[in-house]
């Protein structure tokens, strides 16, 4: 099987998660093998987050803001 | 004596299409009690029944499904439906309206929308909704998330109306006791202060042209059919069909201009939105086919002239892949080859008559004034043009000739929405301004049920995954998603909804909430951003905190982006409603905070639009600073000289600064400039460079926009060429050049509609011609040439384009692949354009050259602006709206408003709409007597915090201090934006985002 990396974004509210809110609105498709933590804005990603997320299997964490 | 006061706080909304919706919630948030009549049994006007809208793409219902929920059951509007205005009588300030409330044989308060007559009722009668495409019973409901939620009879259908002893299947079906077959039409009078008319238009009727084959040809069908035909909600569920046999079609003609740019059927105005509306559609039933589908658009000039369409057009002819054929239709025939193709005969480019066959053929039907206002305006003695749309009298943007009475949306002339919203705004802002010292006296305040208590219970989650129409539903399994949501823990109940914002659906979630005892409520569907405030709304309804709610995205970040993996994508939707569920487990009630309001108003820029808010704003009762950077007052109207359609523009600017200068309440600035800016809506505090600080609630951004200053066609090198502003004023100098000059050539799009100005500046058409119009006034003898690309006389407008052709002015389009060519010479400048027709290269020794030279922003100016007030920037450097079709005027950054060029290329008239827009905006803000702040702030944990400052070095919005004393970090919740880097900077783990802590993080990973 191929292989296909887990991957966990976190984005801000703002830009990122609107951006991503465009990208549906504009139909773009991308793989379906991420998933979304909105937050309040990057400020807020604590880089214990970003260990918790590989530590549960996590193959990448996405962090954009 | 009596204490009644003379005036009436009250404003009658004619019309609930989007216009109304806006112009009521504006008014009903500013403090005047609504009353908003709708000839229907529902409201929402047209809008509900399009698929998506332009330029976005947005699904049309999913925008306008919140405000219609705001607006159902809003406490300060009074929805009469069914009912039309008979007469209004009285003055401003004082209408006695006399309302005809038509039976509906249901009691809306009773009928729960549950369907269940219908589906008894034996009637079928053509659904109107649907465009006929389909049936609908006599008994019925406008559409599936109508306002009122509730069913109508139509009486001309009904067996039982028609027969008393008839039928009644329907009395028996309904267990709710609603239909009462005996109601009669109810006359009532009402008193209000104010009046507006936004009645929306009527339907160009396609059958009037035979040579179109609309009624004859069942594979002719008009735009609006086809939006139907494109709705997940319509006749066929969204899979697109040809009416006369079911087939998909894979090739598609659009045909501009049914009923519009026509003087032979007196329709010699272009309907101004159908260029639009056509490429959307093409773009989207592309996008709808699973194959690949053929579209392609007759049409003769491409008017693509708002804010982004430009960029549109160009996506769908080289992207999308849409063809668009400059061409004359001349009849649409059946193919007759048996196929029952539609063959379209036309005139092309270059003149050639010849046809080709498509499988299906849409009309791009034009706006037509609404009838029965026409005789309703006769009654009340309000003029209307030749057209019979309620034009709005000159530089009022939205007045009538009769004072107290005003217009909004397409009534006063074809009109998109964005524009439609704008107007209603500003007619909300117009009719309240002569009210304002009776606001707030007829207006009810909003009680919610006290807040329940859930500290201490046990967690009891309710999960809500929605279809979104076909939009998620198509993709991910959403019935599988909601079972699965079942098996979570702490969730007791699981459901999936058609759609999950709409009327019924939130009455169901209160209802689900009081039945299980839930304490937590997570909706699967759309984008937070959109729709979560009025989920939370929802929630306070039903006595529980608003932030004990959570919402997941399964449409804009799932189903819309992995539309061929249905699989995956279900999974995701899963894993999103189990993180979600982890999340809510955790979240807390969250008290907001409420802060003193400062009332007054700041205005940046004193132009036209600038001025106009300012008088405003002083006639709604507020004080108003008006800051310009200039040393003088008017902008670049001051270099105006003719309106659109003969203003006296100088006057009316000089009698605008003349007011904003002798207004009390209004105090003016100029010659400085914004030099820093602190706080937040209702506290803002901007300094200017004489170092003076302006403390004031709101913030409106009109600062105006440049003329393009060419460095093509010898601009600066000859003075035969000169901008339109510089005409102007040789025009009304009279000078000689004109009055001398043989040929007088204007070349248009000069600086935009190009790779580096990728939009049409809008009103450059329009202008050139009306100087074109005044060049022959002057000099009847000189030879006028307009070379052009497309000829975007919008509107009205469009009769000025018919004059000019009549007075003799030669139009020559060009293409921008081969642009007119200069060359000066000793006594003139030579100007070489290939003509399209003739397709060889004429030569024009041309006395005078006008460049339509581009509107260009203020982009420096506006770039410090957008960082002051964290508003944002399109890439031209214009302001960006919150949203381009219904928040035209507002930014997400709440408490600033914008108008005019500062927002994008626009004329006079426009600009002074939308200035009282942004005043109408602003108004909701003011009327307040207290800012809540929503209260997702930092918390700290004085246990935990060991004072070390970090949190106050990192905090942008400077809202933690350590407390010199205590030696503790103290959150100012006023100024705390909830970003959290604090937190995520704290050593000690001692401060923690409210609404979005570390442990609710964490959970979230746990989910995964």
């Amino acid at each position: 099987m191929e292989y296909e990396p887990k991957i966990v974004a976190f984005l801000c509210n703002w830009c990122s998660y609107a951006g991503a809110d465009l990208a549906g609105i504009g139909r773009i498709q991308y793989p379906p093998n991420i998933r979304v933590i909105r937050i309040p804005c990057s400020g807020r990603i604590n880089p214990l987050f970003i260990i918790k997320a590989l530590r549960q299997g996590a193959d990448a964490v996405l962090t954009s803001g | 004596m009596s204490t009644k006061p003379d005036k009436v706080g009250a404003v009658l909304v004619v019309g609930s299409g989007i216009a109304g919706i806006q112009a009521s919630l504006d008014l009903a948030e500013s403090g005047y009690y609504v009353y908003l009549v709708e000839k229907n049994p529902a409201i929402g006007g047209v809008m509900p029944m399009l698929d998506k809208t332009f330029p976005t793409n947005d699904c049309s219902m999913c925008i306008l499904s919140p405000k219609l929920v705001d607006c159902g059951r809003h406490l300060n509007v009074n929805t009469i439906t069914n009912a039309e205005v008979m007469d209004i009588q009285g003055e401003p300030g004082n209408f006695k309206v006399t309302l005809k409330q038509k039976a509906r044989f249901v009691d809306p308060t009773k009928c729960t929308g549950c369907g269940s007559c219908a589906e008894q009722c034996p009637v079928k009668v053509p659904d109107e909704f649907n465009q006929g495409l389909n049936n609908r019973k006599a008994i019925y409901k406008l559409y599936a998330q109508a306002f009122p939620n509730a069913y109508a009879i139509d009486p001309t259908k009904c067996l039982r109306i028609k027969k008393p002893k008839a039928c009644g299947k329907c009395l028996k079906a309904c267990q709710a006791n609603a239909i009462d077959h005996t109601m009669t039409d109810q006359i009532t009078e009402i008193e209000v202060g104010s009046v507006i008319l936004c009645p929306g238009f009527d339907k160009f009727d396609s059958g009037q042209l035979a040579y179109y084959g609309y009624g004859k040809h069942p594979n002719v069908v008009t735009s609006m059919e086809f939006e139907r035909l494109l709705s997940a909600s319509g006749p066929f569920g969204g899979h697109m069909q040809r009416p006369s046999d079911g087939k998909e079609p894979h090739k598609v003609a659009w045909i501009q201009c049914v009923g519009s740019r026509n003087c032979r059927i007196d329709r010699g105005y272009c309907s101004s939105v159908c260029c639009m509306y056509a490429i959307k559609e093409a773009v989207i039933a592309k996008e709808h086919s699973p194959y690949p589908l053929e579209t392609a658009i007759f049409f003769m000039d491409m008017r693509t002239y708002g804010k982004d369409f430009e960029k549109y057009y160009e996506k769908a002819q080289h992207e999308n892949g849409v063809r668009f054929i400059r061409s004359r239709v001349y009849e649409i025939i059946e193919a007759g080859d048996g196929t029952g193709n539609c063959r379209i005969r036309y005139a092309d480019d270059e003149g050639n008559i010849t046809y080709e066959d498509f499988d299906l053929a849409v009309l791009s039907i034009g706006l037509d004034p609404p009838t029965e206002m026409v005789e309703l305006a006769g009654k009340l003695g309000v003029e209307l043009n030749k057209f019979n749309f309620c034009q709005p009298a000159k530089l009022t943007g939205v007045g009538t000739n009769k004072p107290g009475i005003f217009v909004a949306g397409a009534f006063s002339g074809p009109r998109d929405i964005p524009e439609t919203v704008m107007q209603a705004s500003a007619a909300a802002a117009d009719s309240a301004a002569d009210l304002a010292e009776v606001r707030s006296t007829l207006t009810k305040v909003k009680e919610y049920p006290p807040e329940k208590d859930v500290a201490g219970e046990i967690v009891r989650t309710g999960v809500f995954v929605c279809h979104c129409g076909i939009n998620i539903g198509s993709v991910v399994n959403v019935p599988e998603v909601a079972e699965y949501a079942k098996t979570l823990p702490t969730v007791v109940f699981a459901t999936d909804n058609l759609y999950t914002c709409s009327q019924d659906t939130s009455a169901q979630i209160k209802e689900v909430i009081a039945k299980h005892n839930l304490n937590r409520v997570i909706v699967a569907s759309c984008s937070p951003r959109t729709h979560e405030p009025m989920f939370q709304e929802t929630l306070k309804e039903a006595g529980l905190n608003p932030n004990l709610f959570e919402m997941t995205n399964i449409r804009d970040q799932c189903s819309w982006v992995h539309m061929h993996e249905p699989e995956e994508a279900t999974e995701k939707a899963k894993d999103l409603v189990k993180m979600a569920v982890y999340k809510a487990a955790l979240l807390e009630p969250i008290n907001s905070v409420s802060l003193d309001m400062n009332h007054d108003a700041l205005v940046i820029g004193g132009g036209v639009s600038g001025m106009t808010s300012a008088v405003n704003l002083s006639k709604q009762g507020y004080k108003v600073y008006l800051v310009e950077k200039a040393g003088l007052l008017g902008g670049i109207a001051n270099r105006i000289r003719y309106g659109m359609t003969g203003e006296d523009i100088p006057a009316f600017v000089s009698n605008l600064i003349n007011q904003v200068t002798t207004d009390e309440k209004i105090t003016v600035y100029t010659g400085v400039e914004i030099t820093d800016v602190h706080g937040f809506v209702g506290n803002f505090e901007t300094i200017i460079s004489s170092g003076e600080v302006i403390k004031h609630g709101v913030t409106v951004i009109a600062t105006g926009a440049e003329e393009y200053k060419p460095t093509e066609y010898l601009y600066g090198q000859n003075d035969r060429v000169m901008t339109l502003l510089e005409m102007e004023s040789l025009l009304a100098e009279g000078d000689s050049k004109i009055k001398d000059a043989k040929n007088i050539v204007f070349i248009q799009c000069v600086g935009s509609r190009e790779p580096e100005r990728p939009y049409c500046s809008r009103i450059c058409c329009t202008k050139s011609i009306k100087q074109a119009l005044l060049v022959k006034e002057a000099n009847p003898e000189a030879n006028v040439f307009m070379l052009y690309r497309d000829i975007r006389t919008y509107g009205f407008y469009e009769e000025l384009y018919s004059e000019a052709r009549s007075k003799g002015i030669i139009f020559i389009r060009y293409s921008v692949d081969n642009k007119p060519v200069m060359e000066a010479t000793d006594n003139s400048v030579k100007v070489t354009v290939t003509d399209h027709v003739l397709n060889v290269p004429i030569e024009i020794e041309a006395d005078l050259i006008g460049l339509a030279s581009a509107i260009v922003s203020s982009k420096d100016n506006n770039s410090k602006l957008s960082q002051f007030y964290k508003v944002p920037l399109n890439q031209e450097g214009f302001f960006l709206e919150a949203h381009m079709k219904l928040r035209p005027v507002d930014f997400g950054t709440d408490g600033v408003f914008m108008c005019g060029l500062a927002h994008g290329p626009k004329n006079l008239d426009e600009n002074i709409n939308q200035a009282k827009a942004a005043v109408g905006r602003a108004c909701t803000v003011l009327a307040k007597n207290t800012i809540t702040v929503e209260g997702k702030s930092a918390f700290v944990n004085k246990n935990k915090c060991a004072g070390c400052g970090e949190c106050e070095a990192v905090c942008p919005a400077k809202a933690v201090q350590v407390d010199p004393v205590q030696k503790i970090a103290v959150v100012n919740e006023a100024l705390c934006k909830g970003c959290g880097a604090c937190a995520s900077s704290c050593r000690c783990g001692a401060i923690n985002i409210k609404g979005c802590t570390n442990q609710q993080l964490v959970a979230m990973l746990n989910a995964l």
